[in-house]
């Protein structure tokens, strides 16, 4: 199958408010910027743009048509959204390449989630008919699955402060940052609760802001003559949506999504994980089986920002910079969508070196 | 230089709802599964053979559920496998095709699932549409308020007659009355009756207007080698093309938008078609306001600038009439229009023909037939060509 290559990837700062920035606003530089990466222009210069948006957070429907505003989309292009994380666009643009429609695709996701109560509305992802009418919000969701780890012994809240204490300190290198800190474990367990088990930073922030990718064929990539990592594979699982069917504790999806993209063909150096608390992280990395040869969420993950429906591609973007600057030679990039991790999508990134040495 | 050397797929079992008002004997879940195994069924496939899943449906608010895949996963039997979710406004469900064939086309899967629906009587499309934006003009008066204008700059251009959309609506639910899951099931409808109800949007009457439906649909999409040893005839995916453009911007042509005519332009070149009206044998296009027939014939290429009332009017595509190129044979969106759901019915319909398998409103043998679809505001447009033949 043919190989692809991220060639590109910029994202925003998470802010807390991004006050009278609209959407296009948001998306806007960080086109501007993985453009500028390659030395492309606009959207006429790839072959196809695929987004990620939710209608929700806007509280509009078609809230993503306001972001074709952003693309200079005249003469026409070939364009698709998905209503899901930017990863999944990814995925999408990735099919096309494969396909042959296209070389090269442009994918953007983005959410503004200040104006609303984003847990409140996430509820309403729920059944209908039977959960969504009860107003469950998704920290309420978590804080039961974490009760549920903490309960049958898998994990302590020591081991949750100490995520929250790595993201903090790892965000204090990551200028995109929303939240990052010095703080240690013990400082953290000392805080009082939010809603138990969890405290206020097991839970992810709200943040407003975007990210943008650029990916193309290999051959493309050598054409425009910049540096890549190869999307050596990606795969994604959904699980039952009934709560009480699934052993929340693990992760059965991302193990079969992992598999599937071929995780485990070689050592991962990085994992970003999209973990938005801090007890999904020990679930995602114990179901990806990651040991202490891997550095996870070396960004600080979504702990430290998290903009919502950009998030996953931000991960896989994340893994890119670190192959890129040859931090990392092999790592994974992870998303999640739904209550407490039902979709997951693993994607698999390799350096130039690390592909070509698979290869033979 | 990009290649079509994509994996040739083909459509092999196509499952419809009946299309109505309210269906308050299911839920949406139940609405969705009734659809999928209707496809399964006549695909003679079961949920356990398909690797993949693909929904679409229009936005998210209209039935008040926010990414409805995740609860629907379930009903669909995606559990461990992947599940999808396309939104494109109303084009969707003709993208979502695309999206699907596309999981086929790459070589990534061998079956694909793929579902849209619309459950019109659990929302309220006016209020979801009409939420007051802080950045945006406020459009209170739904999708015909938008179109009435454009339709009227295109009456004004081509010197149509007054009464071409009124011919349209009368065709179309005759057509309409030959599907048994149409909606509207109109046989007696007349040009009077049409043009004595009530003006909506002028020039828009309210039989000149597509209803609100209750209804899904679904097609399993599947590889060569499955496509050859299915059962049932498949109709073979000979071309797949999407366009978008911004809503507004200066100079733009809202009457015969250029994203049309690009992708027109691209599926007719996969499919080696050089002219439209000649080389395909019917056509399923999103027409959910009586004038658009007129306007996309020309956008469509079937007839030139300013020339495709003159279709209308002689009958070209009626299937009653004995047109050459019947259009919207099922009824079309003006009989049946769940709206996530209303672009893959014409896709999935376009497939019917080629397959033979229309029932009483088919084209009488039909090999090459187009699935178009558009949504935004005239700015969206997915297009498929499917055949009996493959490619």
């Amino acid at each position: 199958m043919q190989k692809i290559a991220i060639v590109a990837y910029n994202q925003s700062k998470c802010l807390a408010n991004a006050g009278g920035s609209n959407e296009v606003e948001l998306i806007m530089p960080q086109l501007r910027a993985v453009f500028g990466q390659v030395g492309l222009n606009n959207s006429q210069d790839v072959d196809f743009v695929c987004s990620g948006s939710c209608d929700y957070l806007q509280g509009a429907a078609f809230a993503f048509v306001s972001g074709v505003d952003a693309l200079g989309a005249v003469p026409p292009i070939k364009e698709s959204h998905v209503e899901m994380d930017a990863a999944w666009a990814l995925y999408e643009s990735m099919l096309k390449i494969r396909m042959g429609q296209a070389e090269s695709a442009l994918i953007y996701g983005f959410g503004k989630s200040s104006p609303g109560e984003l847990p409140i509305v996430l509820s309403q992802q729920l059944d209908p008919y039977y959960l969504a009418p009860q107003w469950v919000d998704t920290v309420s969701l978590a804080a039961m699955q974490a009760r549920l780890m903490l309960d049958s012994g898998a994990i302590s809240e020591r081991d949750m402060a100490e995520v929250v204490a790595r993201s903090r300190n790892n965000a204090m290198g990551n200028s995109l940052a929303q939240l990052a800190s010095t703080v240690t474990a013990d400082e953290l367990l000392a805080e009082e609760s939010y809603v138990s088990p969890l405290r206020k930073s097991d839970c992810c922030p709200i943040s407003d802001g975007a990210s943008a990718m650029i990916i193309c064929t290999v051959g493309k990539a050598e054409e425009w003559g910049v540096p890549y990592a190869i999307i050596s594979g990606i795969d994604h699982r959904i699980e039952t949506h009934n709560l009480a069917m699934r052993d929340l504790t693990d992760s059965v999806s991302t193990r079969q999504a992992a598999a599937a993209a071929g995780a485990g063909q070689g050592p991962i150096d990085v994992a970003e994980l999209y973990a938005p608390f801090s007890h999904q992280e020990i679930i995602l990395s114990r179901a990806l089986g990651l040991g202490a040869e891997t550095d996870i969420n070396p960004s600080g993950g979504v702990l430290a920002g998290n903009l919502m429906m950009a998030s996953g591609l931000s991960r896989i973007g994340e893994v890119f910079n670190r192959i890129i600057s040859g931090d990392a030679q092999r790592g994974i990039g992870h998303a999640t969508s739904g209550p407490c991790l039902q979709h997951n999508l693993v994607a698999v990134l390799e350096s130039e070196q690390c592909s070509a040495r698979g290869n033979t | 230089m990009v290649s079509n050397s994509a994996i040739q797929a083909a459509v092999v079992g196509i499952g419809q709802t009946k299309y109505q008002t309210k269906r308050g004997d299911v839920s949406i879940a139940g609405l969705v599964r009734e659809a999928a195994i209707n496809a399964l069924q006549d695909a003679d496939l079961t949920f356990e053979d398909i690797d993949a899943v693909v929904i679409g449906k229009a936005p998210d608010m209209f039935e008040g559920i926010v990414m409805p895949e995740c609860y629907l996963t379930d009903a669909l039997g995606c559990n461990g496998k992947p599940m999808f979710r396309v939104h494109t406004a109303g084009s969707v469900g003709g993208s979502t095709a695309l999206v699907a064939a596309s999981h086929v086309q790459s070589g990534t899967f061998k079956r694909v699932l793929t579902v849209t629906f619309e459950k019109q009587s659990e929302s309220n499309a006016m209020w979801a549409l009409s939420s007051p934006q802080p950045f945006a003009v406020h459009l209170n008066a739904g999708a015909g308020g938008y179109f009435a204008p454009i339709i009227r700059e295109y009456i004004r251009r081509s010197g149509a007659p007054y009464d071409v959309g009124i011919k349209v609506a009368v065709k179309d639910r005759l057509h309409g009355a030959r599907n048994p899951l149409a909606h509207l099931q109109l046989p007696d409808i007349s040009m009077k009756e049409v043009e004595e109800s009530m003006m909506l949007w002028d020039p828009i009457r309210f039989l000149e207007s597509c209803p609100s439906s209750d209804g899904a649909c679904a097609m399993v999409i599947v590889s060569e080698d499955l496509a050859d040893a299915s059962p049932k005839p498949p109709a073979w995916i000979r071309g797949c093309a999407m366009r978008s453009e911004p809503t507004m911007y200066a100079g733009r042509e809202e009457v015969n938008p250029q994203a049309g005519r690009d992708c027109a332009a691209d599926v007719y070149r996969q499919a080696g078609i050089t002219n439209p009206r000649r080389d395909l044998d019917c056509a399923e296009v999103y027409v959910p306001f009586s004038w658009y027939e007129p306007m996309w014939l020309e956008n469509l290429g079937f007839a030139e600038e300013g020339e495709g009332w003159k279709l209308t009017v002689a009958g070209a595509t009626s299937l009653d009439e004995g047109g050459d190129i019947p259009w919207n044979c099922s009824g079309g969106v003006l009989s049946s229009n769940p709206i996530g759901a209303s672009g893959m019915i014409r896709f999935a319909e376009a497939a019917r023909q080629v397959r033979g398998d229309a029932g009483d409103h088919q084209v009488e043998g039909a090999k090459l037939a187009l699935g178009h679809a558009y949504g935004g505001g005239a700015q969206f447009f997915a297009m498929w060509v499917v055949g009996a033949e493959k490619s």
